[in-house]
């Protein structure tokens, strides 16, 4: 792990400036005349996250003329605005006034939900798939759950499922294509899962299939090309362009970012049963409102995360 | 009034301005990619801003009209014909009942814009009539035109006063084999080595036949990245980063050989550093390449890109007044 914060290195010659865990500040930086992206670090990590989420929060409340779209990421946000209303600079400016006030975050509360997520892990569809790429992967003699339990230390694969539906986790972006979450878990560092994407990316990824890549864990809202570790698939929807499901009514697309994911492992049976509430329209998430406080996850994570799992299965 | 597809060409699809407002949700904007002709073109039939029209690729199609109607084409060199007697672009055309529209081959460019007095009326998605095909969405059905199909046309007032009405020559673009877009480097160009941005903003690159609404991709150049122990969360390849945004018409160079530009269409963020970003202006000319043409990256500041949009709104307010 890497623990200091910018190292000099000597690289073909000249020195360069190498970061590591945080950027000492933020960088600022122009996406084209229409987009300002800021880099608030380097490596993922939840207190980063929960930075981005707290500053484009605040954005949107200041509700500024100008701007079109607010997007958090993981260790990074963006903003697209109509220059010829509001100038780049103007904006970082005010950027940078937030993240002053923002700071480290600490106290940070966030009202959301946490949500009930069952995945089918090594479901006939994902396996069919990762078979069909196996001269695209690191390693073609084992399975995707297989290679990722072994690189991460785990004894055996039921073992890394036991850990991947163990501790619930936070949508920390939403994208790549509609409604497509990228979830960080609700772990110490030292516990964090960390995998290759594919060596080259597959031209097919099933729908729902819940992935895994660097330090995220995806569900592929359609069908098309992944290059992420596949381990098994989702039961229900993340994005509903007919909007049928109630889940769906007020947008197509149901992750929000900050939402509480609690993966669960369901067996074939269930699966169908969630599969035909879904086709019928009358599935729903469990769901529950929740004000999640940052300090008490990064101080004791395990004993928070089981009060937050009390709370979302208890009735 | 209809417009029936007798074929639909490599490529059509019904685009606007765009879906704007929902990249937060993943949306990419879509729209036309070659937003200055398409603008032109709601001019000449005397549409509103943000009417919507057809995308023609590489290759036109053949479409009949069911009404009188008032249309333009603009754009890419796609020569038009009307009942196979070829007609004049960028220029409000009258079109009895019955015509046919067809076309010659690409001369020029790659994209045309045909636009319809009334606009092209099919239902919004969120604001747009933009056709999204990766999610199939928005247009027609979500999808590219296809033989067979009835395209509905809006109504319009007064529309015959606009026929005859023509762009002035000097405001119409000419697209060669050789592009130069203007670049603002920034997003995570830190990750390339200072040798490579300087090859990235020299090397002629190629345009290969990977390129579409969704993205460019060029060869001829090999780039290479700062070497670092890969931050968590990142993933183990030099080109990867913690995932973030995107934005439209950024580049990213994955495998270090061949650049990105990502376009309309485009995914709205990922796991590869992107090193810059194709100023707005000349993502329309960007639209019109194609596979093999030449493109050379030039890097402009904020306040050469800020100057750029400010000439294309100009030019526009001029054309739209010159044709009163």
């Amino acid at each position: 792990m890497v623990t200091f914060s910018c190292i000099r290195t000597l690289l073909w010659g000249k020195w360069v400036e190498m970061s590591g865990m945080d950027l000492a500040s933020p960088r600022y930086s122009y996406g084209g005349d229409e987009y300002v992206f800021v880099e608030l670090a380097e490596a993922m990590s939840l207190s980063v996250n929960f930075r981005a989420m707290a500053i484009t929060n605040k954005l949107k409340e200041e509700d500024i003329e100008g701007i079109t779209d607010i997007c958090p990421s993981n260790a990074s946000y963006m903003v697209r605005l109509d220059p010829d209303t509001l100038h780049p600079d103007k904006l970082i400016e005010r950027l940078k006034e937030i993240d002053a006030e923002v700071g480290e975050a600490t106290g940070f509360e966030l009202r959301t939900r946490v949500v009930d997520v069952p995945v089918m892990m090594e479901d006939p569809w994902t396996h069919e798939t990762l078979m069909r790429f196996r001269d695209r992967h690191q390693d073609p003699e084992a399975t995707d759950l297989e290679y990722s339990a072994r690189i991460n230390g785990h004894e055996n694969k039921d073992d890394f499922i036991a850990a991947l539906m163990g501790s619930p986790w936070m949508v920390t972006m939403i994208g790549f294509v509609p409604g497509l979450p990228w979830c960080y878990q609700l772990v110490p560092p030292a516990e964090q899962v960390e995998v290759p994407k594919y060596v080259r990316p597959r031209t097919f990824t099933p729908k729902h299939a819940f992935g895994f890549g660097g330090g995220f864990a995806v569900v592929y809202s359609v069908q098309g090309a992944g290059g992420y570790q596949l381990y098994g698939i989702a039961a229900a929807p993340v994005l509903d362009v007919s909007q049928k499901l109630r889940d769906f009514k007020d947008s197509i697309v149901f992750p929000k970012p900050g939402d509480i994911f609690n993966f669960r492992n369901v067996a074939q049976d269930e699966f169908d049963e969630i599969t035909a509430k879904v086709e019928d329209g009358s599935f729903e998430y469990r769901i529950r409102d929740f004000i999640f406080h940052a300090d008490r996850s990064l101080a004791d994570p395990h004993s928070y995360n089981d009060e937050i799992k009390g709370f979302l299965y208890g009735d | 009034m209809a417009i029936k597809v007798w074929q639909p060409g490599l490529l059509t699809t019904v685009q606007d301005s765009g879906r704007i407002g929902d990249y937060a949700l993943g949306m990419p904007p879509s729209g036309a990619m070659d937003s200055f002709s398409y603008a032109v073109g709601n001019y000449l039939v005397g549409n509103g801003d943000g009417a919507a029209g057809l995308e023609i690729t590489y290759f036109g199609p053949e479409l009949e009209f069911t009404e009188d109607a008032v249309i333009a084409l603009t754009g890419a060199e796609i020569p038009p014909k009307i009942n196979g007697e070829e007609c004049p672009t960028w220029e409000a055309l009258q079109i009895e009942a019955g015509d046919v529209l067809s076309f010659d081959y690409l001369k020029n460019g790659a994209r045309s814009y045909l636009s319809v007095a009334g606009g092209v009326d099919v239902p919004e998605f969120l604001g747009s009539r933009a056709t999204y095909t990766l999610i199939g969405l928005g247009g027609f059905e979500g999808r590219a035109l296809a033989e067979g199909d009835e395209i509905g046309v809006g109504p319009s007032n007064n529309s015959s006063s606009h026929v005859g009405k023509k762009v002035d020559d000097k405001y119409i673009p000419t697209f060669g084999k050789e592009a130069e877009l203007r670049v603002i480097i920034g997003l995570a160009s830190y990750r390339l080595t200072e040798e490579s941005m300087e090859e990235f903003l020299s090397v002629e690159w190629t345009v290969t036949p990977d390129a579409d609404r969704i993205g460019y991709r060029y060869r001829g150049g090999e780039l290479r990245f700062v070497e670092r122990e890969q931050p968590a969360g990142a993933g183990s390849d030099p080109a990867n980063v913690v995932d973030f945004g995107y934005p439209v018409g950024s580049i990213q160079v994955p495998g270090g050989v061949e650049p990105i530009v990502l376009l309309n269409d485009a995914v709205t963020g990922g796991g590869y550093a992107t090193i810059g970003t194709v100023i707005s202006v000349d993502r329309s000319r960007l639209a019109q390449t194609k596979t093999n043409d030449k493109t050379k990256f030039v890097s402009v500041s904020l306040e050469e890109a800020l100057r750029a949009r400010k000439e294309n709104r100009e030019r526009l307010a001029g054309i739209r007044e010159s044709l009163g």
